[in-house]
């Protein structure tokens, strides 16, 4: 078993009643028209694929539909938390770069 | 175009056409739930003074309607107070009086739960009473409702959601949408030893046979709805 906590049930839930919809906080460029191909193409296709904490959309697909997210570490699959939408993330590399150095 | 500038001309009822859901008498259309193959009526009959762990009832031919809105919206909130008579449930909570219910399902939505008689008076009804950014869908014809009741009516959700039954964390009062079996079910505990399920139509007939290999094991008995 493994339990993911929806922020909007307010519980932890089975892990089959969720979706991972990719990475989070990928704004949609405000003026389309005016993006190179470049731009675009990377708004589009490219994302990240980091060692270590990863900011993930997910869906309680099989629940409320609400989205929401969750950092995670992807080297030990770790959920270091989940936010809704719109919140800020706790938990950052830089953070997490900086509790190191303090602890060492 | 904000919420404000499309309210300020239209209230919701102005936009919204309502259509009679359930097919008319008259014109000799029979309405029919999902398990209407089933014969539950006849297999109620036939099973009836049979000893049982599980009773299952279908209720069907309810009004279901989902209403979306916010919280915060006040014509909202209070318009479908003042036509069911029964407050907006918080999270995973159900409120019910009498034969009407609502069932909370997601931070934005609600799902109201009546007799099937009363489909088109109670969509008309909460179409006039709310305002703003809102929806009043009636989707009867899309979903049905099994009850389960009896002893090992828990020992059954057991084997089929991946959820804790126990009432510590499944007190009496509360809905969860699960996955139930290889589908989904709005799953909410009424009492002590019932059950209920609100189904999709389309995977009701797997869920109707999913529940006869669940239940091998213990005694099914079919009930009628009264």
């Amino acid at each position: 078993m493994f339990y993911i906590y929806c922020p909007h049930c307010e519980e932890h839930r089975e892990e089959e009643e969720f979706h991972a919809v990719g990475q989070a906080h990928i704004p949609r460029p405000l003026d389309p028209e005016s993006c190179s191909d470049k731009q675009w193409g990377e708004f589009l296709f490219f994302r990240d694929n980091p060692r270590g904490l990863h900011h993930e959309l997910w869906v309680h697909a099989i629940g409320c539909r609400k989205f929401f997210n969750i950092t995670r570490d992807t080297q030990t699959y770790e959920i270091k938390e989940v936010y809704k939408i719109g919140e800020k993330p706790t938990f950052t590399a830089d953070v997490a770069v900086n509790a190191v150095e303090s602890t060492t | 175009m904000s919420d404000q500038n499309m309210n300020a001309t239209l209230s919701y009822a102005q936009t919204i056409n309502a259509m009679q859901q359930r097919p008319v008498t008259e014109s000799g259309i029979v309405g029919a739930s999902p398990l209407a193959h089933v014969d539950f009526a006849q297999l109620a009959t036939a099973q009836s003074g049979q000893s049982s762990t599980v009773e299952l009832t279908e209720l069907a031919l309810r009004t279901h309607i989902v209403l979306r809105g916010s919280l915060n919206n006040v014509a909202f909130v209070e318009g479908v107070k003042a036509v069911l008579g029964i407050e907006l449930p918080g999270a995973l909570k159900m409120h019910s009086a009498g034969a009407v219910s609502i069932r909370w399902i997601s931070p934005d939505e609600w799902l109201v739960v009546a007799p099937g008689a009363r489909s088109n008076e109670i969509e008309q009804g909460l179409i006039d009473a709310v305002d703003g950014h809102c929806a009043v869908v009636n989707v009867s014809g899309g979903q049905t409702i099994l009850r389960l009741s009896g002893s090992d009516a828990h020992k059954v959700l057991q084997k089929s959601v991946p959820l804790d039954v126990h009432s510590r964390s499944f007190p009496i009062g509360k809905v969860v949408t699960s996955v139930f079996a290889k589908t989904q079910a709005v799953i909410s505990r009424n009492a002590e030893n019932q059950w209920e399920l609100v189904i999709r139509r389309s995977f009701s007939d797997y869920v109707w046979l999913w529940l006869q290999d669940c239940c091998a094991e213990f005694d099914l008995v079919i009930k009628q709805d009264e």
